[in-house]
């Protein structure tokens, strides 16, 4: 029989570097599926994990004119690591505190919806200084949201898990109805689709002909701010104590339910921000498909940055790179799409069972004779 | 052990021997090119330009893009990456491919179903109203309840005019039939699919119709003994007891002809919508039918693909009543791309 037992003192250095280990194995077993595919595994390896960052072959091919545009790839993967990492360190903080918010999507697709609905209700020639709102719109709809599965859990002890990923589901049916209804274009084909946002609710561009918009500061200053707030004040050591260790939080006079609130209210905005920036700056309008899946995605984000908000910020540009490399790995190699989930099946994989062996080891007991 | 396998990726590296193609071709795909639908047609057509070219092309798919703001880096990376000729092969694909074709004017981009064109952007798709003609015809025939079932993605023109195509069809025969047409808001969504097959099945209609990528309603069908038709590739293997044809989608004599006309430095960027008489549109063969039916399933594919007969020939009645195609006329081209209305007979909404 084999038995985990826990490690008397598990290594610290260890527990730090596991997404650094659990990277390595997956491009090494990577490498190995690349070969039984029948692709030479390192230049497959190159072409999915380090081309995202830009290559010299974009600048060659591009018309002349427009050769500054070899920045593009790289922009691209900054602009899907955003929504990624605004939900991935709202995550981590939650889930210090114990608290399993695994709805983030349905946070993500009302934060959309309702900065939707305000951009799409705004007159037309809006100023510029609506975005603002907008996106403080977004960050309500997120907490709203949020607000479901924290009231339950805390109300009548309702499991958040479930609460929350439900309702996952009842949003994207809201958006889906919405849209094709409500808030359909009227001269769109039919199609399910909003009309086109005003420039006035477009995230601003920071380098002219990519796709790079202010989101990326915004994720970064707020990455910050938790990591800030996590480590250095009263409120991260609130969240921290009544997560390991609930009983003694109480003993110190924190509330466990002050802390779900908080916990929960603070990621169902953070999603709902990434929703209203994620729709504004490259769907800009509603419809259907706006990628809630991120949602889901950056529970894996948060475990790889150690539920640490900065390392949220890493462990994002790790995921986007994942799904880009995985569409450079079509065009260039010819793999199919799957590949990409299993990577990043493979990446959760090995993190997880980093961190179990890190605290704890394998014994092999022979069963008792009786 | 070890020494040989590392000897073996050795090997594979190397054996990476890049020939230089006259062509690359991309093709961005909508759904899995497993869905045994249209994207599966499509890369059905891909892989005819592989064989009919050889080593003169070399083609690359990226398959499962959302029609969203995915699609323009894809179109984009097929570009960049030496692709002369892409085909985007999804409605929703329209505004990137023409965003992504401004800024690489050498790239030929062909796009599906889509109606903006460029000097170096090409529109195609393929008269499927034709193959919705026949099973039109077929389902009036064969149904015993008077109801049809049809399972519609998006309400555009295009989905519009095969429902239309098909109760006209039907109602010709059997003047008693009413088509229940259910919305599901996707192309490829096996479960809803599923769902709603189901579900129509349970309303009365012993035929299923449907106008999704998946084979999930003809499987529907299979399980509940109902008949049904395969969308966009034949699909009997899904229902061999219940599909009684496919209207194919058969892409290959179109891509074939534009990788051609690249290579022959003939192309230009035109319009193409080609039906039975060129090929594009197959029907496959007649199943689970009686002989007279089949006979007149045959006759009214010869007819359309002659000219001698058209789908819509007036005169036709909106279900509000309102003529909208006089008597002896046929419908133009303009009229079918824009097609917004019900004729009498279909129910179920319309959304606008």
């Amino acid at each position: 029989m084999i038995v985990l037992e826990p490690r008397p003192q598990p290594s610290r250095a260890l527990a730090l570097l596991s997404p650094v280990i659990a990277i390595g194995l997956t491009l090494l077993a990577g490498g190995i599926l690349m070969a039984l595919m029948g692709k030479p595994p390192l230049e497959a390896l190159r072409i999915y994990f380090f081309q995202p960052f830009g290559e010299l072959w974009m600048w060659a091919t591009l018309p002349e004119g427009e050769r500054e545009m070899w920045l593009y790839i790289p922009s691209e993967v900054i602009v899907k690591a955003i929504p990624l990492a605004l939900i991935g360190a709202g995550l981590a903080v939650c889930f210090r505190a114990n608290v399993w918010n695994i709805g983030a999507a349905g946070q993500y697709t009302m934060g959309a919806v309702i900065g939707g609905w305000f951009a799409l209700s705004a007159p037309a020639d809006a100023s510029g200084l609506l975005l603002a709102p907008y996106l403080a719109a977004g960050v309500l709809g997120g907490m709203a949201w949020a607000a479901i599965p924290a009231f339950l859990r805390v109300r009548f002890n309702a499991n958040e898990i479930l609460v929350s990923l439900m309702l996952t589901y009842v949003a994207g049916y809201i958006l889906d109805w919405l849209v094709r209804g409500p808030f359909k274009d009227p001269a769109g084909f039919g199609f399910p689709q909003s009309e086109d946002f005003q420039d006035a609710f477009i995230m601003p561009v920071l380098v002219e002909g990519t796709r790079l918009h202010l989101g990326v500061v915004l994720a970064i200053v707020i990455a910050v701010a938790l990591w800030v707030m996590m480590g250095r004040t009263m409120k991260g050591f609130e969240v921290r104590v009544i997560g390991a260790a609930p009983r003694a939080g109480a003993f110190a006079g924190f509330s466990r339910n002050r802390t779900i609130w908080f916990v929960l209210l603070l990621s169902g905005g953070l999603a709902g921000l990434a929703g209203a920036i994620e729709v504004s700056a490259t769907v800009q309008q509603l419809q259907p498909q706006i990628s809630a899946e991120y949602g889901f995605v950056a529970i894996i984000v948060a475990f790889l940055g150690r539920l640490n908000p900065l390392g949220a910020l890493l462990g994002a540009v790790i995921l986007a790179i994942s799904y880009i490399g995985g569409e450079n790995a079509q065009i260039l190699l010819k793999l199919p799409k799957a590949v990409t989930g299993v990577f990043q099946g493979m990446l959760l994989f090995f993190l997880l069972g980093c961190d179990t062996l890190i605290r704890y080891r394998i014994r092999v007991m022979r069963p008792a004779r009786g | 052990m070890i020494r040989k396998f590392a000897l073996a990726l050795a090997g594979l590296m190397m054996a990476t021997g890049a020939y230089a193609a006259e062509l690359k071709v991309g093709f961005v795909y909508v759904g899995p090119v497993g869905d045994f639908g249209w994207t599966y047609q499509h890369d059905q057509g891909r892989l005819a330009v592989e064989a009919e070219f050889g080593d003169r092309v070399e083609t690359t798919y990226v398959e499962s893009v959302p029609e969203g703001p995915d699609a323009e880096r894809v179109i984009r990376q097929l570009a960049a990456s030496g692709h002369g000729l892409i085909f985007t092969t999804s409605f929703g694909y329209m505004d990137p491919t023409l965003k992504i074709a401004k800024m690489f004017p050498k790239v030929k981009f062909e796009h599906a179903t889509g109606y903006r064109r460029a000097d170096n952007v090409s529109t195609y798709s393929a008269r499927f109203y034709e193959g919705r003609h026949v099973i039109g015809l077929i389902a009036g025939m064969m149904t015993k309840t008077n109801k049809i079932g049809y399972i519609a993605s998006v309400p555009i023109p295009e989905v519009v005019r095969g429902i239309n195509a098909a109760t006209l069809a039907a109602r010709a025969v059997n003047p008693d039939v009413t088509i229940q047409v259910i919305w599901v808001n996707s192309w490829y969504d096996p479960g809803k699919e599923a769902t709603a097959a189901k579900a129509l099945i349970a309303q009365g209609a012993d035929i299923i119709m449907q106008h999704t990528d998946s084979p999930a309603a003809l499987q529907a069908a299979e399980i509940a003994g109902v008949l049904a038709f395969g969308q966009a590739s034949n699909m009997i293997k899904f229902g061999p007891n219940a599909q009684l044809t496919a209207i194919i989608d058969d892409w290959s004599p179109y891509y074939i002809a534009r990788v051609r006309a690249v290579l022959d430095g003939t192309w230009t960027s035109e319009d193409s919508w080609k039906g039975l008489a060129a090929g594009e549109v197959v029907m496959a063969p007649y199943t689970n039918l009686p002989d007279d039916v089949v006979a007149t399933a045959e006759k009214a594919a010869a007819d359309v693909a002659s000219g001698a007969v058209h789908p819509f020939t007036g005169p036709i009645r909106d279900r509000d009543g309102t003529e909208r195609i006089a008597a002896g006329a046929v419908a133009d081209d303009g009229m079918m791309l824009g097609m917004d209305w019900f004729v009498e007979g279909v129910q179920g909404d319309l959304p606008k």
